[in-house]
């Protein structure tokens, strides 16, 4: 099973729509242990989006892919536009031109993007932040193509385990963003951008299936 | 032409009040402000943050200051989006400090590397070294008799008069000992009005540098 732009594009207006659903309970997260803007951020930032689809959607899912990234860029301030937007830019750059979305496909645009966020944001595992769900949302999608899963097999793997790496975020220290200023007193709280990205792969998992 | 700067802050109060301080040392830099979101709001704007480094690459490149981390990561990623990535350098410093660090090194001239190096140096003020005794060189004791003593104008004016000189210059107030090149570390000094300063040169215009000096102090830098 592959997927096509229009597919592409479908799973980032699902996304969007989870984004707005659960754009109150993203910035109370991020109230608790950031600037509180977490959640009104992303949900500009795909509001944006889905008015830039509704204007015309590229034909590949590349071209999708780069149109939520510079959207995301521009749109969505805090540490989440930059280190979103240079995950679908990443992960669309890995797609190039190509028309269909295979399972080895998204597995590169997942690593890619995945990498885009440890770049830009130079958090490792355990620092607190959305790495912490994507680093096994990255590993979890690779095991389940290794066992033969189609897209949507390894999406919903890489949401499962998206949810309890944003879970585990509760226990740890925050090293990186707004919230390591708060050092010990943060724990006990989850990461609002571990959620949202938590958030975002459930979504897509969902959209292709 | 001088290296431009660009000062990425959360708050556009922060950013243009921070431009209008850093211009006051160094008048002929181009400092663009670009803080907060286009509807006044705090963040930071990457459409924004682009259109002001091109704005202020006047051909010699230029340096990126920041305040808080994500205005790092729109910074590095407004570089990372220009035609050429290399004309532009996200600098680590301190915003404040760093802005006119940077300021004073773009007015003296040096390329953007150096620049962001001031920025980055000027995190680290106690980062001096006791200068060797300045043997060969020349040494000139003046009286500050000016109000503020050294403080940011003064040591501005002073560091911009002195790189134009071909000369090493300390400046020394009882044990502690400046970089001439560095406003922050003559700031640092504390000189104030009345205090006796030891300016040593080394270097082939050093008497030059010191003369120069010697006028300006003795002119109360103007003021």
């Amino acid at each position: 099973m592959t997927c096509k732009a229009e597919g592409v594009a479908a799973a980032v207006r699902a996304a969007a729509a989870v984004v707005a659903e659960h754009r109150a309970e993203l910035v109370e997260l991020d109230r608790a242990i950031g600037d509180g803007d977490h959640g009104e951020n992303l949900n500009r930032g795909f509001t944006a989006v889905v008015a830039a689809l509704d204007a015309g959607a590229p034909d590949t899912p590349g071209g999708v892919l780069k149109l939520v990234a510079t959207t995301l860029i521009s749109k969505v301030g805090g540490a989440a536009g930059p280190l979103y937007g240079t995950a679908f830019l990443r992960a669309s750059a890995k797609l190039g031109a190509a028309a269909d979305l295979d399972v080895p496909a998204l597995l590169d645009a997942l690593r890619a993007g995945l990498e885009g966020v440890q770049a830009r944001g130079k958090a490792v595992g355990g620092d607190a932040t959305m790495v912490d769900a994507l680093i096994p949302a990255v590993s979890a999608a690779e095991k389940a193509a290794e066992d033969g899963g189609d897209v949507a097999a390894v999406l919903t793997a890489a949401a499962d385990a998206a949810d309890r790496g944003a879970e585990s975020t509760v226990d740890l220290v925050p090293r990186k963003g707004r919230a390591s200023y708060l050092g010990e007193r943060a724990v006990g709280h989850l990461d609002p951008g571990a959620r949202s990205s938590a958030l975002l792969l459930r979504a897509f998992a969902e959209a292709a299936r | 032409m001088s290296v431009g700067i660009v000062l990425v802050s959360h708050s556009a109060k922060l950013a243009e009040g921070l431009a209008e301080l850093a211009a006051q040392m160094a008048p002929d830099v181009t400092i663009v402000p670009a803080g907060g979101l286009s509807d006044g709001s705090i963040g930071t704007d990457y459409d924004e943050v682009v259109a002001a480094t091109q704005r202020a690459d006047r051909g010699d490149g230029v340096v990126l200051l920041y305040d808080l981390g994500s205005a790092q990561m729109t910074a590095e990623l407004a570089v990372e989006s220009l035609a050429d990535p290399s004309a532009a350098i996200v600098a680590d410093g301190p915003l404040v400090e760093g802005a006119i660090a940077a300021a004073v090194a773009a007015q003296a001239g040096q390329d953007r590397k150096a620049v962001a190096e001031a920025a980055a140096a000027a995190g680290i003020p106690e980062d001096l070294e006791p200068a060797e005794a300045t043997a060969g060189g020349a040494e000139v004791e003046l009286e500050l008799r000016n109000d503020v003593g050294l403080h940011a104008r003064p040591a501005a004016v002073l560091v911009r008069t002195l790189s134009e000189f071909d000369a090493e210059v300390t400046v020394r107030l009882g044990d502690q000992e400046a970089d001439g090149r560095s406003v922050l570390a003559l700031m640092s000094l504390g000189a104030r009005q009345g205090d006796r300063i030891l300016l040593r040169a080394r270097g082939p215009q050093a008497a030059a540098a010191l003369q120069k000096a010697k006028e300006l102090v003795d002119g109360n830098f103007g003021e």
